[in-house]
């Protein structure tokens, strides 16, 4: 079960019981939709932007504990970042998920999002834990719907 | 080969499971428990070796050749459509063409169909339990016809609600499309008595046998419906080949689907003439080993006999529906009275998703997601359910697995 518990772990299953900035922002600047035909999840993600920076952002939807704690940890991380800063971390974030596993994901800075190395070893729920990040970049660059297909 | 302990009523799955090659195979470690057969079934040692002998003795053209070689392989790609026939109880082998599957056979009668039938204000009529391979070709009819698509909706329960059924059988309804066993749910709808209600309207049904045909059986002069797909690989044949039948009054009307080679009788620049049927219906080279290995498939079945697979399978559900039922949190999804080997469900507040991440860490193979009928899963608010679908070769202890599989969920969630 060890592969399992690195994919489920604490901070995962806390987020998805109760994931934060789970809401709609009023006078959102930016909002994306975003979609994950293989499962069904679906979000709404509302930011609002202001000089450049991510001044409060918060998510709607259904979906997998991966997807849920995700945009949940997601939302904690951004806050208050540029947006190249947030861009920035979406790139290093999906490297970690997908690149090789051979520096530890600590080390590179990447605090609390840390938890979501466990899931480079399923390689079918990577969309799941990107689909919030992915909308994120669509809604910020204000085009079309995110879909992890 | 098929060497089974036949009882009246029942079989040996052991000798049974020996058969499949794959079901030998562990994952991660573990036995391979699958439980994914409404999606694809695995291959009996006899389908496999069908295949396989079709290309080292057999292979050729067909139809096309004068020699020896050619004459077999023809030979055993028309001995197919004979099994088919039989099979389906259809009255000739005329009756019969061969598809990729089920969702090329809706797409070619959709629309050869639609070009001689579906007019500007005409209706289809299909159900609210129908796999999007039976909903998309209608719509994307409709829209090119400026046709309407109308819906037969379902209960709560998973049945359709067939008290509207004579009122959404309209002067316009040109067709009627409906899933024999549904995919999502498991729910055996009455196709007999729809067919005859709709008959007496004057309106042609297609019946969507890709789930029912592998379990139940069917047989389409008993039916009484117009035409009927079905798909091998959900049958222990290959993928890439499968069935439309079609009564042959209705199919000696239908335009061509597709052009090309083997659907003509002769072509000129300035007109061509078509084939017989089923000829007609099938342009260009079409999977002749899959064909013939399909031929193969029907032969196991019919080996073991679709009665006793019945009854395996009805005792699956069973225990399934039972076994399930304790698990604490878990709701089922699809309690028709009448069901097949297909158990949808949904676990408290755990995604389908992770449902089946976890499983598959025990070897349990069953699908996640919307099983290709989103109306379905919108029509219960649902965006997802965990399904396990039953064949021949399933067993009891495999449902326990499950079951066992589904408290380790709980356990990683803390539930
Ligand atoms: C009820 C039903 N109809 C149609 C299909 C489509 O079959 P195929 O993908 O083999 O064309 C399926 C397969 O999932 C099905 O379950």
């Amino acid at each position: 079960m060890t592969a399992l518990t690195d994919l489920y772990q604490e901070v995962i299953l806390d987020h998805n019981r109760s994931p934060r900035n789970f809401r709609a922002i009023e006078g959102a600047t930016h909002s994306g939709l975003g979609h994950n035909p293989l499962c069904g999840d679906q979000l709404t993600l509302y930011v609002k932007v202001e000089d450049g920076t991510i001044r409060e952002i918060g998510f709607q939807g259904k979906g997998c504990a991966i997807s849920k704690a995700s945009a949940s940890l997601m939302t904690e991380a951004v806050k208050g970042k540029t947006l190249a800063e947030a861009e920035e971390l979406f790139g290093r974030f999906h490297d970690l998920l997908t690149g090789p596993s051979d520096v530890p994901a600590e080390a590179k800075g990447f605090g609390k999002l840390a938890v979501f190395s466990g899931v480079r070893e399923f390689p079918v729920r990577v969309k799941c834990a990107t689909l919030a990040w992915h909308t994120l970049h669509s809604a910020l660059a204000g085009g079309s719907p995110a879909s992890t297909e | 080969m098929i060497d089974i302990t036949l009882t009246p009523a029942t079989f040996d799955v052991e000798t049974v499971r020996a058969d499949f090659p794959i079901l030998s195979r562990k994952v991660r470690g573990r036995p391979l428990v699958y439980l994914d057969s409404a999606n694809t079934t695995q291959k009996p040692e006899a389908v496999i070796r069908a295949s396989d002998r079709f290309y080292r003795e057999t292979n050729a053209n067909i139809h096309r050749s004068t020699y020896r070689l050619s004459e077999e392989a023809t030979t055993a790609y028309e001995g197919a459509r004979e099994k088919v026939r039989r099979f389906l109880n259809a009255a000739s082998t005329r009756e019969v063409v061969f598809t990729r599957g089920t969702t090329e056979a809706i797409n070619l009668l959709a629309s050869s169909f639609g070009q001689a039938y579906v007019k500007a204000g005409d209706e289809v009529l299909i159900t609210g339990m129908e796999h999007h391979s039976n909903i998309v070709p209608w719509q994307l009819l409709c829209e090119r016809a400026g046709a309407r698509l109308r819906v037969l909706p379902i209960d709560d329960r998973g049945e359709l609600v067939l008290e509207e059924l004579d009122a959404l059988l309209t002067d316009r309804t040109r067709i009627l499309g409906v899933v024999h066993v549904s995919n999502a749910l498991g729910t055996v709808n009455p196709v007999k008595e729809i067919v005859a209600r709709a008959h007496a309207k004057g309106v042609p049904v297609l019946v969507d046998a890709a789930q029912s045909l592998p379990h139940l059986g069917v047989d389409v002069a008993d039916l009484g419906c117009d035409f009927l797909a079905f798909s091998g690989h959900k049958v222990y044949g290959p993928t890439g080949i499968g069935v439309l039948w079609g009564k042959e009054e209705w199919l000696e009307k239908l335009p061509p689907y597709q052009g090309g080679g083997d659907m003509i009788a002769s072509v000129s620049f300035e007109k061509t003439t078509y084939a017989e049927l089923p000829a007609r219906l099938e342009a260009g080279t079409g999977n002749l080993a899959g064909g013939v290995a399909l031929g193969t498939a029907l032969d196991y079945v019919n080996a073991i006999g679709l009665a006793r697979i019945a009854a395996h399978e009805r005792a699956l559900l069973a225990h399934a529906t039972a076994r399930l039922s304790e698990v604490p949190g878990l709701r089922i999804v699809g309690t028709a009275r009448e069901k097949a080997g297909v158990v949808s469900f949904v676990l408290d507040d755990v995604h389908p998703h992770d449902v089946g991440t976890i499983l598959d860490q025990e070897g349990i193979c069953i699908r996640t997601g919307h099983h290709c009928a989103q109306p379905v899963m919108a029509r219960y608010d649902l965006p997802a359910t965990a399904r396990a679908s039953f064949g021949l070769y399933n067993t009891l202890e495999e449902v326990d697995a499950l079951v066992d599989g589904l408290r380790k969920v709980r356990e990683v969630f803390g539930a």
